[in-house]
């Protein structure tokens, strides 16, 4: 009984957090095996959360639908920026540089104080497998636990090499093993593995800077959070700085590039393009002179700096002269060097849109070992492998978030349906429609479900529905109070610089005006009282009204072939009228419905086609 | 599948007494509305099903009639697809169908796929489930064909000017996209001025396109019908002969090069234009005779080759040269001279390169051009979508068309929303919206290809 679980995590990563957290909220019996205790939630490269523009997205998802990530690094940031102000709603994104040891202890009390949940140390070499179903893993020290849901979130360990010039040798990340048993495990399943490869800058000593050749990134002075439930309350920020290489830097790279890694090929696995390494980027980008630098604080109690847009895998004696032709580090000593870890990854075409294997099943997968990069991309798979795997215990259907719905959809359909060919990003260029999926409404699009599910509290949610019942009574509001053209608003309207008012109009006619603000609304008529979010929403929601809707048809349209379900066991093979490439991808990758096989590539127009026939009467093809 | 109004041609090109367009979905009825006037002032909406009125197809923007026409009204589900269908009967001529399946399109219904009726009929019932399989030959098969001329089609002057508008509207969104999603990078943020200009040329360049892809002006100019063969043949007697008994339409095209003489004729109701290489046959070698460029080009463009033999004098390699040049073609093979002795038999001539050519022995001195006719009909009209129109280049043109039109649609919206000083997430959408428009004439993923280019343009990853 004492090892005998309902949701085994192994890894506590930020994948393995947010699905053991979710688990065990789920009311499962749920036990997080990590390799170290100290290393729960440990950001191993740049300590931030957010940044390019879709990770924030992700967060604020997690967040929404009762997640921790959002929470925590709320708690432990350091320094929190506004990005993307000026381009619009939909990508507005928020970057905060966390306290990575404070980020650890927060996420490390989380999980030890939640019910139903234990944490404990071990590396897992052997998942349990009867009949094709996991029924649990077992330690390196031989000690089995049993469960009939298994998540693994074991991120870059699976066969972890470094490699620091022609250096290379086993290991995690940097101090910690390598699990080299589970891939091999794996394999023997059926599963097939490939590998990646990623990279970290080095760390540099806080006093060896001089600040004054630097320039200073101050935090937001507008208190700015990733949660919908955190309080927004001034916080003591620190400042990152910026610097930018020179002309020497490139002399020494160039100097030097037969002893990187990229170059002798002692890194086998493919990279991610978003994150080349400074070397990379000098080889592919000559006519590119001085590359930016920015130096971010990795702790209140902690002299290192992060070294961002120095990322190398070059000898160390390399990196040192590479950093000390950068202005203001001439004098800089490195703590920590950089690295580049090379890992298994599992082919996510192998995963069902829930995350769980279709080789082995109760078998969950999130995060890296999905092929995927980045702490929030990580989280994102790790909360819907923690719901999918809870509920399939607990025999209710599982959650699929469309790509419609979320930038977590968006994510686990491409990496299913599409695969990757580099450790997986996300970018609100992969979103259809982007102006539906915005950090602000988040909460409108996911707190719903989160609650539906038992992740998002009674407290939680009643905030959501009384801001849920502002805005929608803003905008009827808005919507039913006319304004006159009087001389006085007439007047008032040159003074704000708008056009003139010929007939009267709603209050929202005259919102959408671009140059008029709802603040500016309370010349014209008695002002209610609304939180700011309340009014961010109904600006963009009056505001953006034509854009918004025309995505909203198009998901409707795009909605209509979601939703025409294929029947799990159908048989491709037996399908008359489809190409041999088709009948292969659509037996590999399953998909769920029409829409889903229409984005497999190698699946034609004409393929779709044949497939919608073929399920008007899709009897005599399953098998 | 979808229940967005579709619309075509449901009968084929020729002379036929009446050219039907038939429209199917739910807001066939009121795109009827917007452009069928009755006599008596009667919204086709309020119609019962199995209606027939009399009156006018008027094009919405001018209020310009195109043509009179009966309305047929059948209601869902007792119609051929089991929704509601509306059909305008007009009087046949090629050039005013076209113009009033053009007007339905514009008023938001979209141009039928291949197989398109007959699938939702399927789908909705109308068609017993044992079709299943014939009915998805015929998706495939027409989908393949009208994608295979797709393709061929964006050969040329059209292809080329459609990539140059592409590759300017990639670099602003990759541009766009790369700020949007990498905002700590240094990429050179674009001024909106510049972003304006640029805007403002694609939709120049599009309205200038559109204008060339008119489908009035395709079809009064014809399909391209390519007269080739060595010399002394009898190619010119053939055009000639074709010439005179046929009804011409317009001669001498100008803006043609001299080496080749163009002559348009209406083939029963087919407007084809014939182009004899004529005038440049004297020289010795086939490939140097033609300019290879010239020649290749004028095969390649060409809808229909009309290849001529000589039944009376042994076959040459330059037979046997144009024959594996244009195996992928639309061909008639004529074997001209049947009144002399013939010297060789079909089967010298190789069998692959003959797959799906339509084959005609005729004398050009004295026999019938019925045989010649015939066969051209047949291969035009042949394996030609039922309720599609009768060509597949035709129907390919009008999907361009179309296209260019909505990606034009985009670029204004972009650029709307850019003068109003809206944000660039909302700029995107037109940007993006044109390029999915224009990718739908060669197939292309747009999002997967911005996503590339930001990469293989910018030096992310600060």
């Amino acid at each position: 009984m004492e090892r005998d679980y309902e949701v085994i995590v192994v890894g506590a990563g930020h994948a393995g957090c947010e699905a053991a957290y979710a688990a065990a909220r789920l009311g499962c019996r749920t036990l997080l095996l990590t390799t170290s205790l100290d290393n729960i939630a440990q950001m191993p490269c740049n300590p931030a959360i957010g940044g390019p523009a879709a990770k924030s997205h992700l967060v604020r998802e997690i967040d929404a639908l009762g997640g921790l990530m959002g929470k925590i690094i709320d708690n432990s940031f350091l320094n929190i920026r506004l990005l993307n102000e000026s381009r619009g709603p939909a990508v507005l994104a928020i970057r905060a540089q966390a306290d990575k040891v404070l980020y650890r202890s927060l996420m490390t009390m989380a999980l030890e104080s939640q019910p139903n949940l234990d944490v404990r140390q071990a590396i897992v070499t052997q998942l349990l497998v009867e009949k094709g179903a996991v029924h649990g893993v077992r330690t390196k020290h031989g000690v089995e636990f049993t469960a009939p849901a298994v998540i693994l979130a074991t991120g870059t360990f699976m066969r972890g090499v470094l490699v620091v010039g022609q250096l290379r040798y086993p290991g995690g990340r940097q101090g910690e093993p390598a699990v080299e048993e589970l891939s091999q495990n794996l394999e023997e399943l059926g599963i097939r593995l490939a590998r990646f490869q990623s990279a970290t800058p080095p760390r540099l000593h806080a006093d060896t800077v001089d600040y004054d050749r630097l320039t200073e990134q101050p935090g937001s002075p507008v208190p700015l959070r990733f949660s919908f439930d955190s309080l927004k309350e001034d916080r003591l920020q620190l400042p990152c700085w910026y610097t930018r290489t020179t002309p020497k830097t490139i002399e020494v790279i160039r100097a030097n590039l037969h002893r990187s890694p990229i170059q002798s090929g002692s890194v086998v696995g493919h990279g991610p393009r978003f994150c080349p390494s400074i070397d990379r980027k000098v080889l592919r980008f000559p006519d590119k002179l001085d590359h930016q630098i920015f130096l971010e604080p990795e702790g209140r109690y902690t002299k290192e700096l992060y070294c961002l847009g120095l990322t190398t895998a070059m000898p160390e004696d390399v990196q040192e002269e590479i950093v000390r032709s950068i202005p203001g580090l001439e004098k800089a000593k490195i703590m920590r060097p950089g690295y580049a870890v090379e890992y298994d990854y599992i082919i996510p075409s192998q995963m069902q849109l829930t995350l769980e294997s279709r080789v082995v099943a109760g078998l969950f997968t999130a995060g890296q070992i999905n092929g995927t990069s980045g702490y929030e991309e990580a989280a994102a798979q790790g909360i819907m492998a923690g719901i999918n795997a809870a509920r399939k215990v607990l025999g209710q259907e599982p959650v699929i978030l469309r790509r419609s719905q979320a930038y977590i959809g968006v994510l686990i359909d491409d990496l299913v349906t599409k695969g990757t060919t580099e450790p997986y990003r996300m970018m609100t260029s992969r979103a259809e429609y982007r102006l539906l999926l915005r950090i602000d409404n988040a909460d409108l699009r996911l707190r719903p479900i989160g609650r539906e599910l038992g992740l998002v509290d009674e407290n939680q949610y009643q905030r959501f529905e009384e801001k849920r019942r502002l805005i929608k009574e803003t905008i009827t509001w808005l919507n039913t109070t006319k304004v006159t053209p009087t001389a006085a608003v007439r007047a008032k309207l040159q003074e704000l610089g708008s056009g003139d008012l010929k007939k009267s109009v709603s209050l929202a006619e005259l919102l959408q005006r671009p140059e008029l603000a709802f603040k500016d609304l309370a010349h014209f008529a008695a002002f209610p009282q609304l939180p700011a979010e309340v009014i961010e929403q109904v600006e963009i929601a009056v505001k953006y009204a034509g854009y918004v809707e025309r995505q909203e048809r198009q998901v409707a349209e795009f909605q209509k072939l979601e939703d025409i379900r294929i029947p799990e066991n159908i048989d491709y093979m037996k399908i008359h009228g489809l190409r041999t490439e088709a009948r292969e991808r659509l037996s590999e990758v399953r998909p769920i419905n029409l829409g889903q096989a229409a984005r497999i590539s190698g699946v034609s127009p004409a393929d779709v086609s044949v497939l919608a026939v073929v399920l008007k009467d899709v009897t005599r093809y399953v098998s | 599948m979808t229940d967005q109004t579709i619309a075509a041609i449901a009968t084929a090109l020729g002379e036929a007494g009446i050219g039907i367009v038939r429209l199917s979905g739910s807001t066939a009825l009121d795109i009827a509305d917007r452009i069928f006037v009755t006599r008596h002032g009667i919204r086709p909406s309020t119609l019962p099903g199995y209606s027939v009125r009399y009156g006018r197809v008027v094009d919405p923007v001018t209020n310009r009639t195109i043509d009179e026409a009966i309305l047929l009204v059948m209601r869902a589900p007792r119609s051929y697809t089991g929704e509601d269908v509306v059909e305008f009967q007009c009087h046949g001529g090629v050039v005013v169908v076209q113009r009033v399946l053009e007007a339905a399109l514009r008023e938001g219904a979209r141009l039928a796929e291949p197989g398109e009726f007959t699938k939702r009929a399927f789908l909705n019932g109308r068609i017993d489930l044992s079709q299943a399989e014939a009915v998805m030959d015929v998706v495939r098969s027409r989908t393949e064909a009208s994608l295979a001329v797709a393709v061929d089609q964006l050969e040329g002057s059209l292809s080329r000017r459609i990539g140059a508008i592409r590759e300017h509207l990639y670099d602003l969104v990759v541009r766009v996209e790369a700020v949007i999603d990498y905002p700590e990078d240094d990429i050179p943020e674009m001024e909106m001025d510049e972003m304006a200009d640029v805007i403002r040329e694609g939709i120049a360049e599009l309205d200038r396109l559109i204008a060339t892809a008119d489908q009035g002006k395709v079809l009064r100019e014809g399909l391209k019908a390519v007269i080739t063969g060595k010399p002394n043949v009898g190619k010119s007697s053939l055009l000639n002969r074709l010439l005179d008994e046929q009804r011409a339409l317009v001669t001498d095209i100008p803006g043609t090069t001299r080496d080749t003489i163009e002559e348009v004729l209406n083939l029963k109701g087919i407007p084809l234009r014939l182009i004899d290489t004529a005038g440049i046959r004297e020289s010795v070698d086939l490939v140097e005779r033609l300019g290879v460029e010239r020649a290749v080009q004028l095969l390649k463009e060409a809808d229909l080759i009309i290849h001529v033999l000589d039944g009376s004098v042994p076959l040459t390699s330059e037979d046997f040269q144009i024959l594996a040049r244009t195996k992928d073609k639309q061909r008639v093979i004529v074997i001209n001279k049947s009144d002399l002795p013939r010297v060789w038999n079909l089967s010298d001539l190789p069998g692959d390169d003959l797959q799906g050519a339509k084959v005609v022995e005729i004398s050009l001195l004295e026999g019938e051009l019925d045989p010649l006719v015939d066969g051209i009909v047949e291969l035009v009209t042949h394996g030609m979508i039922r309720e599609g129109t009768s060509s597949h280049a035709i129907v390919t043109r009008a999907r361009h068309k179309a296209a260019l039109e909505h990606a034009k649609a985009d670029l204004e919206q972009a650029l709307a929303t850019l003068e109003q000083g809206l944000p660039l997430d909302l700029i995107s959408v037109g940007l993006q919206g044109a390029l999915e428009h224009l990718g739908e004439i060669t197939g292309e993923t747009v999002r997967e290809n911005v996503i590339e280019r930001i990469f293989a343009q910018f030096c992310i990853g600060k």
